[in-house]
């Protein structure tokens, strides 16, 4: 693959992932990076950045220091600032430099538990993975490491939701929609894994009797309570009253009979394109396909879930791998930033990504759990 | 936890707050993990390397390290004029790091729709540290596309802390894709190294003026061609420190001649900056003590509205803010606070007069992580003079500019006291405003 793009933007990073996942938590995240990532995380990849205070700093690497390979000052610096500012837990992750020069992040980690006492992460994070694979880095070591004790179940029936950050979700209400979808058909929401929950919600998320995966970024976390706990997942987001019944169903069913299952099939149909995320794009497909029989191909420039990959979701992230699909569609829905490479004969339907587009067109972002309908009858035409 | 950092220096945290008697020069806090504030009015490498008209940019990055840049672009609107190649960790492994940047920018090169007459092509630390063989890739491009300008751009950040740093560098580089020439124009003098154009109506660009000398920078090229035209100027002048190496390259290069005339609020100082210029091209020049009465008079005129509201400061202003500072406090104001992560050489002097005048005067930075922390409230009306500073106090009584704005001498004062004026009768939304990127660039409208 060449890596070039022309015009087209470029997804959030895994650096960025870590960082939104724990955003909400209570600790604090040191990306140990020599400038840049402080800045392009907080006003691109974090829209609480002005509104809610969370720790999330940078190391300031020098060439020097990752030269001689000295992390003492990265790792007196975390200690000193933990000392200072009290956090719930501590996660280090990497950025390119570290990578080149070999950085033990999950080492760096223990040193710094030992030494703060305080719960330590360490993310081998390199800013050249997708921000789902920060997630599932995050909220698998969540999984790992908070969710310790066998807690009582629930005695309503409860989930935990997976892989929740603005990044897929924005700050448009779709996650406040999303869990009022499921409080409505009975189903309590145990934990939020990680927007507008805390870390003591997920502490007691072994209560729940299913997990909600709603992005590719909560899948390792959903594998690790099954494996610890027995808790099995769903795939799919509550996009739409029909398709959110079907959901809520399959929650049921799983839980009936502890196995997972997946609301994300493939149904391949190349004149309908959908760019993006692959639970949350195949979400779409699916219930689009339920409502109307008509299916699409998502193309998916990020890490998809490996089990969600067919001929009906493709992994594709440069230009030239994009545009021969795009050239043969009649209906291309996508990130508004990719619509300059997208041929004028397809219809293009805007749907904003805050992992793509950022804050270009944060304003813009779509509820697809309480627009689902009108979503549909604007692609219907 | 909300700390308070801003009204008690006793109980105050000394890594987010110390007295101006007990900072030291040029760092006057130790740096260790680091914040970045919303304010995000001030311009990086992208937006001064998208100045140069016409020119098309390429990064090749690690993508976390695109995605500032390309954004940034977006929201410029000028994402037609900005490309990338993303270093994957298959190119780190595999070691092709030349090859992928020569194909990658053939390619781009074929995809656009129409042939720019400069390409700006960033490498980036990883390139630093895996040891990119630029001159091969420089030389292959060239000899590929000699209908096109090639220049080596840098977004390194990891030289950040150096003294040769990406920001020097990059205002050094904008101006190396200047084809040398014989022509002189003798009545032409440069600009280099500036963000902003030069105020018209300061002194600095008034002495030129009236002596009918034509003034070129980057920031009001409308072209490419306008550009280089500026090969031919006989001067060139640089008013900040990073801006240095540029004005040694248009000496060394393009046998200009340099003068580094230091962006000031001190009244001797400007006049210093006006003789020095008036020397090197041999015209009158006499101060005149009108231009001091004048900057008084508007000073007080601002110091009659706002009294002793407390006034805060930060770096992200312009490149003096301890000069500013100074002059107005000379003036009356009550200048409280100031946001300042490290010094420049040319803040000695008022860092110094500031120790012994007002010594209790508190002095933060605004990177310690502490400052993520603080309570952003004041108890009474405060100005701001700069968006972090509007940002820790949350006041919306602000004034709103950044890196100086291009502003110059006793004129630049006097438009500072009437911003002042403004800003203390109006409020302004901070979150909305201080969050915008690049303040005042594409503005080139003097």
């Amino acid at each position: 693959m060449k890596h070039t793009a022309q015009i087209i933007s470029t997804y959030s990073c895994d650096t960025s992932g870590v960082g939104s996942a724990l955003y909400e938590l209570g600790g604090m995240t040191v990306m140990h990076d020599a400038g840049g990532y402080a800045g392009i995380y907080s006003t691109h990849d974090e829209p609480r950045w002005y509104e809610m205070d969370s720790m999330i700093f940078i190391s300031g690497l020098t060439e020097t220091q990752a030269i001689l390979g000295d992390d003492s000052k990265f790792i007196n610096d975390t200690i000193e600032t933990a000392q200072r500012l009290h956090p719930k837990f501590i996660a280090l992750g990497g950025s390119p430099i570290p990578m080149v020069v070999g950085t033990d992040f999950p080492a760096l980690a223990r040193e710094v538990e030992h030494a703060t006492g305080i719960m330590t992460f360490g993310f081998d994070t390199n800013g050249m993975n997708s921000y789902i694979s920060g997630d599932n880095l995050a909220f698998a070591e969540l999984a790992k490491r908070v969710c310790q004790a066998e807690v009582p179940k629930s005695t309503t029936f409860s989930v935990n939701l997976l892989g929740v950050t603005p990044l897929d979700f924005s700050l448009n209400g779709t996650v406040q929609a999303m869990e009022q979808a499921l409080t409505d058909r009975g189903v309590k929401i145990q934990s939020n894994w990680a927007m507008g929950g805390t870390l003591e919600d997920i502490e007691q998320a072994g209560a729940a009797h299913v997990n909600l995966v709603v992005s590719a970024g909560g899948l390792l976390a959903a594998k690790v309570l099954q494996k610890r706990f027995g808790i099995p997942y769903v795939i799919g987001i509550p996009y739409g009253k029909a398709f959110t019944d079907k959901l809520v169903s399959a929650l049921h069913q799983a839980a009936e009979t502890g196995t997972s299952t997946s609301l994300c099939q493939p149904h391949p149909d190349n004149k309908t394109i959908i760019i993006g995320e692959s639970v949350n794009r195949l979400t779409l497909v699916n219930a689009f396909y339920d409502a109307t029989g008509a299916g699409a191909t998502v193309l998916c420039p990020v890490d998809a879930a490996p089990e969600l990959l067919s001929k009906g979701c493709l992994p594709a992230c440069d230009e030239d791998e994009l545009k021969p699909f795009l050239n043969d569609a009649t209906t291309i829905i996508a990130d508004p930033m990719y619509q300059p490479i997208c041929p004028e004969t397809a219809r293009f339907i805007s749907l904003p990504h805050e992992a793509f587009s950022g804050r270009v067109n944060h304003g813009k972002m779509r509820n697809l759990v309480t627009e689902f309908e009108d979503f549909q009858a604007e692609i219907q035409g | 936890m909300l700390m308070n950092a801003h009204t008690n220096m006793k109980t105050a945290d000394p890594k987010t707050c110390l007295p101006i008697s007990q900072v030291s020069f040029p760092m006057p806090f130790d740096i260790g993990l680091e914040y970045s504030t919303p304010a995000r009015g001030h311009w990086t490498i992208v937006h001064t390397g998208l100045a140069l008209p016409e020119a098309h940019l390429i990064y090749v990055c690690p993508q976390g390290c695109l995605r500032g840049v390309v954004l940034s672009a977006a929201e410029l609107g000028v994402s037609d004029r900005f490309s990338t190649i993303e270093v994957a960790e298959e190119n780190v492994l595999q070691g092709d790091l030349e090859d992928q940047i020569i194909d990658g920018v053939n390619h781009i090169i074929d995809e656009l729709p129409n042939t720019p007459p400069a390409i700006e092509l960033f490498t980036s630390c990883i390139h630093q540290f895996l040891g990119l063989d630029l001159h091969m890739v420089f030389g292959t491009l060239r000899a590929d596309h000699p209908e096109i300008q090639f220049t080596d751009c840098y977004m390194n950040p990891i030289m950040r802390k150096g003294k040769w740093n990406p920001n020097q560098k990059m205002r050094r580089q904008l101006y190396t894709l200047l084809k040398k020439t014989t022509e002189r124009d003798d009545h032409a003098v440069n600009f280099v190294g500036d963000d902003f154009a030069i105020d018209h109506s300061s002194e600095l660009y008034q002495l030129l003026a009236q002596n009918h000398y034509t003034v070129r920078e980057v920031a009001t090229c409308q072209t490419y061609a306008d550009y280089q035209e500026m090969a031919k100027s006989v001067v060139a002048i640089t008013r900040q420190s990073p801006a240095m190496a540029a004005g040694k390259l248009m000496k060394v290069r393009y046998g200009q001649e340099h003068l580094h005339l230091p962006y000031t609020y001190n009244y001797d100082e400007i006049e210093q900056n006006l003789q020095t210029l008036a020397d090197a091209l041999h015209l009158d020049y006499q101060p005149d003590l009108a231009l001091r009465a004048q900057t008084d008079a508007a000073l007080a005129h601002a110091y009659a509205l706002i009294g002793d509201t407390p006034i805060y400061i930060d770096s992200s202003f312009s490149p003096r803010i301890l000069g500013l500072a100074r002059v107005l406090l000379a003036h009356g104001f009550n200048v409280t606070d100031l946001y300042v992560d490290g010094f420049d050489e040319y803040d000695q002097d008022d860092l110094k007069a500031l120790q012994a005048s007002t010594p209790e005067l508190r002095v933060h930075p605004s990177v310690d992580p502490g400052m993520r922390m603080i309570d952003r409230s004041t108890d009474d009306k405060v100005l701001a003079i700069g968006q972090k500073a509007a940002y820790f106090t949350n006041s919306p009584y602000f004034v709103n500019i950044v890196q100086g704005a291009g502003f110059d001498g006793f004129d630049g004062l006097q438009k500072i006291a009437a911003l002042m004026e403004d800003a203390y009768q109006t409020p302004k939304d901070v979150e909305s405003v201080i969050q915008v990127k690049a303040l005042g660039w594409g503005c080139n409208c003097l």
